[in-house]
């Protein structure tokens, strides 16, 4: 007898779990999500909390799906948030290109650990491209930020594991494997 | 691991290698950031985007809107009877003063015909709303709801009910970025009320208060002075309240005095704000040779040089 499976529980695959293809529209839709969370109006402490969610679920894809996400999709992305943030041309879609090699890079070594052991190493990948951003904007002649500046991409780490698991969301098999 | 690898063999080709591309982007945004810094040729194709990203903007900024209206819609009855009366008492307290206005604007009408003076703002200033403040945490941005379709243009002065918030920067058909006077590439110049002593208020960046600069160490100045706009620049209309003097520290080695400000109006917490039209009367500026930039003042030649 076949039993439609109950709805994913918010718990991360298990090793056992084989993932379903993922649909490349999905991907996008996800994308869409990430920008719109993005340039939502925030202000005061949401906006001095609020990380990159377009880079995190950059990095997702990248490190999940390398053969659809890679650098040249991230640097389009990039792109984009330089418009929607009205920051200069260039300085996401480098840092988001960077962002992307990195995640290709380091995908194998990420992979191996539980979620809640692959944050640590998402907030250095995160604060590595929050960093060139800075390095962009102070050689262009913009003032140091505050240290609340390496505030969100610790707040996008501690946010991996929920991310993670959201967007694996499309791709749990419909029937629990004991069933099969 | 847990997923599928279907991976090719690395044999198989998949196109440039990941150094490769990176490499590639990774010059194609330094030139990017380049053309943007140096030569604002991209202004046209950030206007197009901006056009097309319109909708998106808007639609993320239902939800607390929404919030907001439903709020409003339940706040509390008595508060907004015990406001109406406040309002009403103050109404009446300057009955006086509105009785004697219309004289008074007859007189000034007729003093400003002898002076020939033209109208000190062109009689379109446009109130505006703020739709949410730059995301980018080294500028000090915020974007309104009104742009060129409403007339605005870049260079024209926003202020709010206390004073000067800062200038159009870039003006798209819908929206409009407003320079904050607290950016650190925005300079004002200023009077102060109590001397008349002339400066320039220099914006500082986020969380840093603004200075001035440049004043000698026996400058007129002190603490609690008010600073308003004197004109000078032709961008500011004088006359408008800009900040108070916080510190100042006067110390015998330096060559100037280091004098800090605070900001009179709501420059980070105003929604509504009132954009005033370029003054006929000013005379314009001249052309500066090999200036590209339409957009005058720091908030653009400054800052950009470094680039």
């Amino acid at each position: 007898m076949r039993v439609l499976a109950k709805p994913a529980a918010f718990t991360p695959a298990t090793p056992e779990e084989i993932l379903r293809p993922v649909n490349p529209w999905v991907i996008a839709l996800t994308f869409l999500l990430g920008f719109l969370a993005n340039i939502a109006p925030a202000s005061g402490v949401v906006l001095a909390l609020k990380p990159d969610f377009l880079a995190l679920v950059i990095l997702y894809w990248c490190i999940q799906e390398p053969r659809y996400v890679g650098v040249g999709v991230a640097w389009m992305l990039g792109l984009l948030m330089d418009v929607g943030d009205a920051t200069l041309f260039g300085q996401h879609a480098l840092a988001y290109a960077v962002l992307a090699y990195s995640a290709e890079y380091f995908r194998r070594r990420v992979l191996r650990f539980p979620l809640w052991q692959q944050a640590p190493q998402v907030a250095v990948l995160l604060m590595v491209c929050a960093l060139l951003v800075l390095l962009v904007r102070v050689v262009g002649g913009a003032p140091l930020p505050r240290w609340t500046y390496a505030v969100p991409p610790i707040v996008g780490a501690l946010l991996w594991p929920l991310v993670s698991v959201l967007l694996q969301w499309s791709q749990r098999p419909s029937r629990s494997p004991a069933q099969l | 691991m847990h997923h599928v690898s279907v991976d090719p063999p690395p044999f198989f080709h998949r196109g440039p290698s990941p150094l490769a591309r990176l490499a590639f982007f990774g010059a194609l945004s330094l030139m990017l950031l380049f053309a943007d810094t140096r030569y604002r040729y991209l202004e046209g194709i950030r206007a197009g985007a901006a056009v097309v990203l319109y909708p998106l903007h808007r639609a993320v900024q239902i939800p607390g809107e929404t919030l907001a209206w439903i709020g409003g819609y339940f706040a509390a009855k008595q508060t907004l009877s015990d406001e109406n009366a406040a309002l009403k008492q103050e109404l009446l307290a300057r009955a006086p003063a509105a009785q004697g206005y219309a004289p008074l604007q007859d007189e000034n009408t007729r003093l400003k015909a002898l002076v020939d003076v033209e109208a000190r703002f062109a009689d379109a200033a446009k109130a505006v709303e703020v739709l949410y403040t730059g995301r980018d945490p080294f500028t000090q941005k915020l974007f309104v709801n009104r742009g060129s379709a409403s007339g605005i243009k870049p260079g024209e002065a926003v202020i709010d009910e206390i004073g000067v918030v800062g200038q159009v920067t870039r003006v798209f058909p819908n929206m409009a970025e407003v320079t904050l006077i607290t950016d650190k590439d925005h300079a004002v110049p200023v009077r102060v009320e109590r001397s008349g002593v002339r400066s320039v208020f220099f914006g500082a960046g986020a969380g840093r208060a603004p200075e001035l600069r440049f004043m000698a160490p026996t400058a007129d100045i002190r603490v609690g002075d008010r600073l308003y706009t004197s004109g000078m620049d032709g961008t500011y209309p004088a006359g408008l309240a800009v900040a108070q003097v916080e510190t100042v520290e006067r110390e015998t080695g330096q060559m100037f005095a280091h004098i800090t400000c605070k900001p009179l109006s709501g420059v980070d917490r105003s929604q509504f704000l009132l954009v005033l039209g370029q003054g006929v009367a000013q005379v314009p500026r001249p052309e500066e040779p090999g200036e590209a930039d339409g957009v005058k003042k720091g908030a653009r030649g400054k800052g950009r040089r470094g680039g």
